[in-house]
């Protein structure tokens, strides 16, 4: 009774511990579990996949860096897949926090694939007020990014030459820790029907299933678990799929945890723990 | 009074109904209107960018003069606007500048360690709280340790009985039905009433009913 007793009133510093040892240590000694693939990521893989040099896609990243761990992995594996395919890759952020983040996500991909700013891709940046922002952006995109991030003009950029409005865009993938992703669905898609997709995060995903059960959106990728599904279906594992193991023992520790917790709480007689968190 | 009331309630009647009739009117005088308040809009946004500036500095300014509780708070916060806006204003914002440096290198890191402490409050608050005091909390006991192993890879590795028999379901098949049938059903729910709201509350707006946009109480 006594070893429940102070098993209940565990120090949450070691709790702390415990965790974070079952973050690292997976990242030393990788089990390199199967990733099983989700039909909301293959969606969005599958219709990339059919996309080719003459087709087009938006990359939105709507995130700030607090989220940057869940949501960047996501991006640079759309990234390299739309340069497997040569598609033409237009990458924005509707966040000012975001802009050296996606900066540095097409960047860093562009490198890896030796593709060319301005030819194979282009970097707009950042503009204010995402509602009208979107809206103007399904009449010209031209009038609302007059120059790309680095101040050439729009229409010296050979990659935006055909491109004009959401006519242009086959896909719009908007990847955010906040609600940006519905005004991408409510101003582009309901608006001016652009399909749509969307990277958000692990706690934000079951918020949206309805909006992939009703068709609205092509496919969702939900947390860094969708980032490493994606890494897998482009064969090019990176940091999303280094995680998954941590994550696995993550939430194995909680679920011991919380188990240990309702054992002690019924044996104790259902008595409180001390809200000490 | 007239300007702060009567012209701000006639200006968002008067848009919420231009806008609500544009919506549904696909005539060449409609998206002209439309092409024309985009192209304002931003502009507005622009200057909002230069309001708050000047709205967060006069803040700050007022709590050091007066030297209220936490001025020097304001302090640093104060210093590190003007050095952002100074250092991309002097050395531009491209790799390797002042302002690049301290992006990449203070505020993502410190913007992400922010976020990733929750984790570690999570597990230790799930430990201390997360009961099966009663039936209906027994069950989301249950669906939250069955969707937590069901979406990590460990969910499909640890589902032996798969192997006995390829027709039961393994625990991401479990973590997949719950994702996609009771939390859908309550999310639309959620979501349809919110939606129903939205619509209330702009119907307000236009109308003048809600006023607290406003600012001064009514």
């Amino acid at each position: 009774m006594k070893f429940i007793e102070k098993l209940m009133s565990i120090d949450r510093r070691i709790i702390y511990i415990l965790i974070a040892l079952a973050i690292i240590i997976p990242f030393f000694v990788p089990m390199g579990l199967p990733i099983p693939i989700t039909k909301e990521v293959e969606s969005i893989y599958n219709y990339i996949e059919d996309l080719g040099p003459n087709d087009a896609i938006i990359i939105s990243n709507d995130y700030d860096p607090q989220t940057k761990p869940e949501l960047y992995p996501m991006v640079k594996a759309i990234i390299r897949h739309a340069f497997d395919r040569e598609v033409k890759v237009i990458v924005m952020t509707l966040i000012v926090t975001g802009v050296g983040l996606a900066e540095e996500a097409v960047k860093e991909v562009a490198d890896e694939y030796g593709m060319v700013n301005g030819k194979d891709y282009c970097f707009l940046g950042y503009r204010p007020g995402w509602g009208l922002l979107i809206l103007g952006m399904g009449v010209d995109i031209h009038t609302q990014f007059p120059t790309d991030y680095y101040g050439t003009p729009i229409k010296d950029i050979p990659v935006m030459a055909d491109i004009h409005n959401f006519d242009d865009i086959d896909l719009v993938l908007s990847f955010s820790g906040s609600s940006i992703v519905v005004s991408w669905l409510t101003m582009a898609k309901e608006r001016f029907g652009q399909n749509i997709a969307w990277g958000v995060t692990g706690v934000m995903a079951p918020d949206y299933y309805i909006y992939l059960q009703s068709g609205q959106i092509v496919g969702m990728l939900g947390g860094l678990k969708g980032a490493a599904e994606y890494e897998t279906l482009i064969n090019k594992p990176d940091t999303a799929t280094a995680g998954m193991d941590a994550q696995s023992w993550a939430h194995v520790i909680i679920i011991v945890f919380i188990l240990i917790g309702n054992i002690g709480f019924f044996i104790t007689g259902k008595k409180n723990l001390k809200p000490n968190i | 009074m007239f300007w702060k009331r009567q012209i701000p309630l006639a200006i968002a009647f008067l848009a919420g109904l231009i806008f609500a009739i544009q919506y549904f009117v696909p005539h060449r005088v409609s998206q002209t209107i439309f092409d024309w308040y985009t192209d304002w809009g931003i502009v507005i946004g622009a200057f909002g960018a230069i309001l708050g500036f000047y709205s967060i500095s006069r803040l700050h300014i007022t709590k050091i003069t007066k030297r209220r509780e936490g001025w020097l708070y304001s302090v640093a916060t104060l210093v590190c606007i003007l050095a952002m806006v100074i250092g991309a204003i002097v050395g531009g914002t491209e790799k390797g500048t002042f302002f690049a440096q301290m992006y990449s290198y203070v505020f993502v890191s410190i913007s992400a360690t922010m976020f990733s402490l929750l984790g570690f409050y999570i597990a230790s608050a799930a430990y201390r709280a997360f009961r099966a005091r009663t039936a209906l909390a027994t069950g989301l006991l249950l669906a939250a340790i069955l969707v937590m192993l069901g979406r990590v890879p460990l969910g499909q590795t640890i589902s032996f009985w798969t192997k006995w028999n390829p027709n039961l379901p393994s625990l991401v098949d479990i973590a997949n039905w719950i994702m996609d049938v009771p939390n859908m059903a309550a999310k639309r729910a959620i979501a349809l009433g919110v939606a129903l709201g939205m619509m209330l509350v702009s119907l307000k707006i236009i109308l003048g009913i809600e006023r607290t946009y406003l600012g001064g109480g009514d």
